[in-house]
């Protein structure tokens, strides 16, 4: 190996295309791993092509076009693992991440020997009726094109909007999974989201409203958005919010509105349910199973098989087919998402929820489509059963720490009074704890909805979806002046 | 064990070999204005649990950004992390394609600061440690750290890295910029529980520019005395308190609300500033924030920025007057002033600051010069770190809401705050400062005193 990453021997890549081709030369080196005496060998590369749009007013001002290749090799010895990743996919760079990460548990590269390795299974190739994707996702003419058209639609919408800004953003990706337990699956994956955001001013009052949109495997996601009702929807939020008051603190009621409300159950419950949590021993909930944790009315779900949802996958970042992973049903706790490190340390079987932004992150347990199921009531029965208390039509971000108190923010909010919508307000924050919360979710709503969202954690940003149908807690913390 | 895999050179970058490529493929494109920042980095980093590794990384990663301007004076770019020679010459295709869609009403150029000389930093890069090493460091530390007291039972997240890591910035006019740099870190982020009580966390960080100088047993102690601190606690009523902002708070909310500063968010409307802000008073005339890349506690500066500029220290605010503003070549070129290296490398280039420092400049002027965070009696509350800035801040609007780790602390007497929010406006706030305290105290993102500030709202759950 050379000092310089562009000397010419560097130009032999190992992998040009990901296909069944590769196998001789991954067992080589799945083989050598188990040679030194690795207990599991796991490579896991990627390709990446990738383009974003930024439409600010009524220009295009930036498009970023970014592409990148990437693999991370990890060994496991008993319960400790090693982890190297690398963009060099020489032979030489992926044995020397190789080297590396056996050298960090203490083991020493020997000549290649089959007698620990019994091979790679024949190829499970998730990316077959995908090769075309990446050809069909709307090229860079037909994405500005859409993006000027929004920030159009927002202008004619409302005088008042000082910014208007579109972002579309289209992440393709080709993997590729391999391991000495015999896994090598390939997949392609794409993603797209759209986000628009405006700030209103008049006089002095400002707001912001923002709204974001997703969605996986979908090529024509882009050229089927809805600009005009989008565009429709933020500027009501931002011309509501723009004379809103502040929301004065305290403990109150609260409905939260489905789709990214859904973002509640994500930071209080749904981070604690993954082994990754359990294994640092941090979850109030890790010996909770079969236990009642939450209300009855609250029943839910992380699947990775919801078709174009954000969060679906056809097969995890460890090769697994994902499943329809039921979390808590009638507020009793059934299962934890597991992945292979998780599963091996905590004993919890693994459910296709080993994920990772990219090659640099090793695979840990992450949620995919998660939301609590739909209940019997109507949106209006929630509200008409509080006195006092808050209505969240629109949630900002929010992020739990590690013992489960979580905060999010409300984007969107409006006063409840005798059972009605009053006035709007701003400035509210969503303060708990899980625990406490779930208990007081007492009413679940007939209106499911999902909404895309990235979630970062321990492997990286991923893909995700958050949803539930409008919910009542009966009582939280809520920050204000 | 694999000494190796630290002293191996893999992963640097050759500037000379880059240089050549760039020039080859766009004169072939017959592109004849382009410019490239690349950097690289090699890590390694070390995860203990009850005594045994967890999770040991290592990582060779490189990316370069690719900017090329077309006969209309359009930029495009691309990013790529394949840097073979096949790789930077779909760079080069992919910007080339790019800027037919460059915005034609603004267009960056290069910085005119592109080749002047650079301030000396020069940081000793340090000789690599083992995996060994660094296992042992952060075995001990976790013990020590659990043994400081009964109640302590794990350390739940904790990491000790070190980073090699190299920039690069080449323009098609000779601008030849390179420099490499060393770092390590560690976090400790400690569990507590005592009986019939919640479970309570606390955490600590240390940077430097090499592992043998981390102050790991100063984070230790900050992180165990945090969360000893932490263990008896109570909830407070919703209400307005006098609160002192820790360095470390201060500066974060100073940190969020950056965009004040910021000339490209100016430019956007998205700031709570304005073009014509510059000599306006914004906050108490004692208070005086400048950003300080090239201050000699800030292990991570960098000698130039992604355009090539030099890196400088910049006075933002003075005796509570906005001052200066930081710049990228193209916000500084519409404002009629010189680029300050505070930018990143795009089509539309981003700008950040480095390393903010807060200080007073009369003491004298201090509302109440008796407060003193060691002494005072009367009741405050002591705001030892802000959470969830990502969601809490609403930076174009001045207003925030925040969860915050501290004290109440009545009679000198500390007693942690179970649960609790710190909700304003960042113009009143920094106009509401009482006192300024005169001890600066160097954090992991900057320097700045204890800040006190009257009639701060705060929600609790009592």
């Amino acid at each position: 190996m050379t000092n310089s990453l562009l000397a010419k021997q560097n130009e032999n890549l190992l992998f040009h295309t990901f296909d069944e081709t590769l196998k001789p030369q991954i067992e080589d080196l799945l083989a050598l791993g188990k040679a030194a005496g690795a207990d599991l060998v796991e490579i896991f590369i990627e390709k990446s092509d990738n383009i974003s749009l930024l439409a600010e007013q009524d220009d295009i001002s930036n498009v970023s076009p970014s592409f990148g290749i990437g693999a991370g090799i990890r060994v496991f010895l008993g319960k400790k693992d090693g982890f190297v990743s690398t963009n060099d996919l020489t032979k030489a760079g992926l044995l020397f991440a190789l080297n590396q990460a056996l050298g960090m548990l203490g083991l020493v590269t020997a000549t290649i020997n089959r007698d620990r390795f019994d091979g790679l299974s024949d190829m499970k190739d998730f990316g077959t009726k995908k090769n075309d994707w990446l050809n069909l996702s709307p090229d860079l003419e037909e994405s500005t094109i859409k993006l000027l058209e929004a920030t159009k639609s927002l202008a004619g919408k409302n005088k008042n909007l000082q910014v208007r800004r579109a972002s579309y953003s289209r992440n393709w990706q080709e993997v590729l999974v391999a391991a000495s337990d015999g896994i090598f699956a390939r997949d392609i994956r794409l993603h797209q989201t759209v986000g628009v955001n405006v700030i209103a001013q008049q006089g002095k009052n400002r707001s912001t409203s923002a709204r974001r949109y997703g969605s996986s495997g979908n090529t024509d996601d882009l050229r089927n958005w809805e600009i005009d009702k989008s565009a429709y929807e933020l500027n009501e939020s931002a011309q509501k919010m723009l004379y809103a008051e502040y929301v004065e603190a305290g403990q109150m009621p609260v409905v939260l509105a489905n789709k990214f409300g859904g973002v509640i159950f994500h930071e209080a419950c749904g981070h604690l349910l993954e082994t990754t949590q359990l294994e640092r021993g941090t979850s109030p909930f890790h010996d909770s199973i079969n236990k009642q944790i939450a209300h009855k009315a609250v029943s839910a779900v992380d699947e990775g098989l919801s078709n174009h949802a954000f969060g679906s996958l056809s097969m995890d970042d460890e090769g697994m087919e994902p499943q329809n992973t039921l979390l808590i049903e009638n507020g009793i706790l059934k299962k934890f998402l597991s992945d292979r490190a998780g599963s091996l340390r905590t004993g919890h079987p693994r459910t296709g929820s080993g994920r990772r932004q990219n090659f640099s992150f090793a695979a840990a347990s992450r949620m995919r489509n998660t939301y609590i199921k739909q209940g019997n009531f109507t949106p209006e029965e929630l509200i008409k059963s509080v006195d006092e208390g808050l209505y969240c039509k629109s949630m900002g971000g929010g992020s739990v720490g590690p013992t489960g108190q979580f905060n999010f923010s409300v984007e969107e909010g409006y006063l409840i009074k005798n059972g009605k919508l009053d006035k709007p307000v701003k400035g509210a924050t969503l303060i708990g704890e899980a625990k406490e919360i779930l208990p007081r979710i007492s009413m679940c709503a007939d209106d499911l909805d999902l909404a895309a969202g990235f979630c970062g954690s321990v492997s990286g940003s991923v893909n995700v979806t958050v949803g539930q149908p409008h919910i009542k807690v009966d009582s939280i913390t809520v920050g204000g002046r | 064990m694999n000494n190796s895999i630290t002293n191996h050179k893999i992963g640097e970058l050759d500037p000379l070999l880059l240089n050549s490529l760039l020039t080859k493929y766009s004169h072939e494109s017959k592109i004849t204005k382009w410019d490239m920042g690349a950097s690289s980095s090699r890590d390694i980093s070390v995860q203990v649990q009850k005594g045994n590794a967890k999770q040991l990384k290592g990582s060779q990663r490189h990316s370069m950004t690719l900017r090329v301007w077309n006969k209309y004076n359009q930029v495009g770019i691309t990013s790529t992390s394949d840097l073979t020679s096949e790789g930077i010459r779909k760079a080069m295709r992919g910007a080339i394609e790019a800027s037919v869609f460059g915005n034609k009403k603004e267009s960056p150029e290069f910085s005119s600061l592109a080749k002047a000389e650079l301030a000396e930093i020069n940081p000793k890069v340090s000789d690599p440690h083992t995996i060994e090493e660094l296992l042992n460091i952060m075995k001990y530390a976790e013990k020590k750290l659990i043994d400081t007291h009964q109640s302590i039972d794990s350390v739940p997240y904790n990491g000790l890295n070190e980073s090699y890591i190299e920039r690069i910035y080449i323009n098609s006019e000779g601008a030849n910029r390179h420099m490499k740099l060393s770092q390590s870190s560690i976090y400790l982020y400690a569990k507590a529980e005592e009986e019939n009580k919640k479970p309570r966390s606390a955490g600590g960080i240390r940077v430097n520019s090499s592992l043998d100088k981390l102050d790991i047993n100063s984070c230790i102690k900050e992180t165990s005395e945090k969360l000893i601190s932490h263990l008896k606690y109570k909830s407070i009523e919703t209400n307005k308190y006098l609160t002192c902002f820790t360095p470390e708070a201060f500066l974060q909310l100073i940190s969020a609300f950056s965009s004040m500063f910021n000339a490209r968010s100016i430019m956007d409307g998205v700031s709570l500033m304005n073009e014509h802000s510059i000599g306006t008073q914004i906050a108490v005339s004692n208070l005086n924030i400048s950003d300080e890349g090239l201050h000699p506690d800030n292990v991570g500066a960098f000698s130039f920025d992604g355009e090539g500029t030099p890196t400088q220290n910049i006075n933002l605010v003075s005796r509570g007057i906005l001052t200066n503003l930081l710049h990228s070549e193209a916000t500084a070129r519409k404002f009629g002033v010189t680029p300050t290296g505070h930018a990143g490398l795009g089509a539309k280039v981003s700008v950040s600051p480095d390393w903010l420092v807060v200080s007073k400049c009369k003491p004298e002027m201090d509302k109440d010069q008796s407060l003193n965070v060691k002494k005072t009696l009367q009741e405050f509350i002591l705001i030892d770190e802000l959470s969830a800035i990502h969601s809490g801040v609403k930076a174009s609007q001045g207003s925030f809401s925040l969860p915050f780790d501290g004290w109440i602390v009545s009679n000198g007497k500390k007693t942690s705050i179970e649960a609790a929010t710190v909700a304003g406006d960042i113009l009143n706030v920094l106009k509401s400062i009482v006192k300024i305290e005169n001890e600066q105290i160097v954090t992991h993102q900057g320097i700045s005193p204890h800040v006190w500030v009257q009639d701060m709202s705060i929600t609790g759950e009592a």
